[in-house]
């Protein structure tokens, strides 16, 4: 059962009497619990595909159905009353709050987006943040922890409403190698251990390997569409 | 909420230095209110105290017309045993009517056989007197504190100017209602301070040498005063005297009695009423400076904090949850403001009290300034930074809820 369905998918952004058109008829479908890559160069339409499905923009035309709502033309409020039930986000520059320490930012949906009540909060989260590995870092701030632990603090706070999907935009882009192969072997088995779709962005080539669909992008048309066995 | 609250608190500690910049900038405008609030109502209070305890009285009764031809002090205009009587009952149905007294005002000649001028005398009965106005004993600088049958209280600048001394004897003529003129000799007892206002350079004798120097057979009074047993029903009080003696009505049908507080009587009421006035713009320039300072600090707030915002709205923060943020943490501000501007304002008037800081009044020296803070002036000053704080944190607020997270994610 696909977990997003795109038709016909466009978005052309209009400044003053120019008009550039971000997606060109886009059509796909991505399966729940899948490890999907959208690849490309810069400007190529990943990040703006990204905020489409996030519900962060509307298409201009075309249909997108996520989780089997159409998502096309929400309003602001039920776009966020949705995106908090339904997705999780992963940012380049982690997007941590500064003035939370890890625990509380990790508690942040829970409690403003969610209102689950502190006696249920505190086991998710502890949880979480033992699979993430952040457990002992779990009073620190933000400013007081590595890239790679921000990002791992970010994939936990993604995932602690239970999604069905997460999005990564170029999730390892501000991290070295080697944290970013841990990094994505976290999303990995998360994806493995809790069924969510994670889908990220990257014009790296070789963390393009690492999902097991990786659609390409270029000049906001879908240029190809690979399918990988990844062994874990 | 709690968490709200905490978040706000930890953004606004995130930037010590411009918060408690801000909040200085409060608990100055705090101060400066409390101390103006507590020092002009300390003046404002004391001499109003002034006015009506030391010869005015709360509020005083005439018959109608009396007040308007005040400067002439008609005998014509008085208030003969019967209208006494009605007033007396009156007054005795108003429980809040602590005690009243009767005086005959007349205008005569003083002399003290060198020479001669005029004079404004009061006849009182001592007892009632005193009980009235009871500061009038500490207007006596001079000689005896009481005043007996046969004894005069010369006026302080008349005393001066006529070289009359306590225990001389000076003489008072009088033209009566009827137009004869009448003269008997009084032993000057003491010398009475002069006060600004209507009646504060007048003399005072017993009510009966008044009545006497007057030729009358029966009492005719010229006002009663009165004192009241909680001087802030003043108002509520007239206007129970004044609806129950307008019954009585004279041959034209009109009112037989006028009543006025003493803020009709006394110049003073008009700059107690520019105190009031300049307390309101203090107040009001308050207000801008707690407007302007939180304002400014939200809007830079939002604006430092723009992909903040973008990331939790992204991550389905509803629009309603970003603007309370940001208003918590405006109130959180004033609130702050508004604590340390209470602990160092009431700090300040508690110095002021031990100073024991005194001033001049016109003729009056030495007036001893006792500032003092009214738990409701404390109140409404905190409210009003408070709302103005929620106030004047709305606007970023506002623009902070209504962000798309698109464009605040984007934002460097």
């Amino acid at each position: 059962m696909s977990l997003i369905r795109a038709e016909n998918l466009s978005k052309i952004y209009e400044t003053g009497k120019i008009k550039a058109e971000a997606l060109k008829e886009l059509s796909f479908e991505i399966e729940q619990a899948a490890f999907v890559s959208f690849a490309g160069p810069s400007g190529s339409g990943k990040t703006t595909l990204l905020n489409l499905i996030g519900c962060l923009d509307k298409p201009t035309s075309g249909i997108l159905k996520v989780a089997d709502k159409n998502v096309s033309h929400l309003d602001r409020r039920m776009a966020a009353s949705f995106r908090g039930k339904t997705i999780g986000f992963i940012f380049q520059d982690f997007n941590l709050i500064p003035v939370l320490t890890v625990y509380e930012n990790v508690e942040y949906p829970l409690l403003m987006i969610q209102n689950v009540p502190s006696s249920e909060r505190k086991g998710r989260i502890l949880a979480l943040l033992d699979a993430v590995g952040m457990t002992e870092q779990k009073d620190k701030y933000p400013d007081q922890i590595s890239g790679g632990q921000k990002q791992r603090v970010a994939i936990a706070r993604a995932l602690i409403t239970s999604p069905k999907l997460v999005l990564a935009d170029e999730p390892t882009a501000n991290l070295d190698h080697k944290t970013a192969y841990m990094v994505l072997s976290i999303m990995k088995k998360m994806k493995d251990d809790l069924g969510t779709t994670f889908i990220f962005s990257t014009h790296d080539q070789k963390i393009v390997s690492e999902a097991e669909i990786t659609y390409t992008l270029e000049d906001g048309e879908l240029t190809g569409r690979e399918v990988r066995k990844i062994h874990v | 909420m709690f968490k709200l609250f905490k978040i706000a608190i930890r953004n606004l500690m995130r930037y010590k230095r411009r918060t408690l910049l801000t909040a200085s900038l409060i608990t100055i405008g705090v101060v400066f209110v409390l101390v103006f609030v507590s020092v002009s109502s300390s003046f404002k209070n004391m001499m109003i105290g002034q006015v009506t305890d030391s010869f005015l009285g709360h509020m005083q009764i005439h018959k109608k017309g009396y007040v308007a031809s005040i400067e002439s002090l008609p005998l014509t205009m008085s208030l003969g045993p019967q209208a006494i009587k009605k007033v007396a009952k009156a007054i005795s149905e108003i429980p809040d009517i602590e005690v009243h007294s009767i005086r005959i005002k007349f205008g005569g000649m003083f002399s003290n056989f060198v020479e001669t001028t005029n004079i404004r005398l009061n006849g009182i009965d001592p007892a009632e007197e005193i009980k009235t106005i009871p500061l009038f004993p500490a207007r006596i600088i001079e000689g005896k504190k009481i005043i007996r049958k046969g004894e005069i209280l010369v006026p302080e600048l008349l005393a001066e100017g006529m070289k009359v001394k306590v225990g001389d004897t000076v003489v008072i003529i009088a033209t009566n209602e009827d137009g004869s003129v009448n003269g008997r000799q009084f032993r000057v007892s003491g010398v009475v301070e002069s006060v600004i206002g209507p009646g504060g350079r007048d003399g005072y004798i017993h009510i009966e040498d008044a009545m006497d120097i007057l030729r009358m057979d029966e009492m005719e009074i010229s006002e009663i005063a009165i004192r009241l047993k909680d001087f802030d029903k003043l108002h509520e009080v007239s206007s129970k005297l004044n609806d129950e003696l307008s019954k009585e009505l004279n041959k034209k049908g009109k009112p037989k009695f006028e009543v006025h507080t003493w803020e009709k009587l006394h110049p003073f009421y008009n700059i107690a009423r520019m105190i009031d006035i300049m307390t309101f713009f203090i107040k009001l320039m308050l207000i801008a400076i707690v407007l302007i300072s939180i304002m400014n600090v939200m809007v830079m707030a939002v604006y430092e904090r723009i992909r903040e915002i973008g990331t939790i709205a992204a991550m389905g923060t509803m629009p309603e949850k970003i603007l309370s943020m940001f208003v918590i943490e405006g109130f959180s501000l004033g609130v702050f403001g508004v604590i340390l501007g209470n602990i160092l304002g009431i700090a300040i008037i508690f110095i002021l009290n031990i100073a024991k800081i005194t001033f001049n009044f016109g003729r009056q020296t030495g007036l001893l300034l006792s500032p003092t803070l009214h738990l409701q002036d404390v109140l409404v000053i905190s409210i009003i930074v408070i709302i103005i704080s929620v106030i004047a944190s709305l606007q970023p607020a506002y623009k902070a809820s209504k962000m798309e997270p698109i464009e605040a994610l984007r934002y460097v």
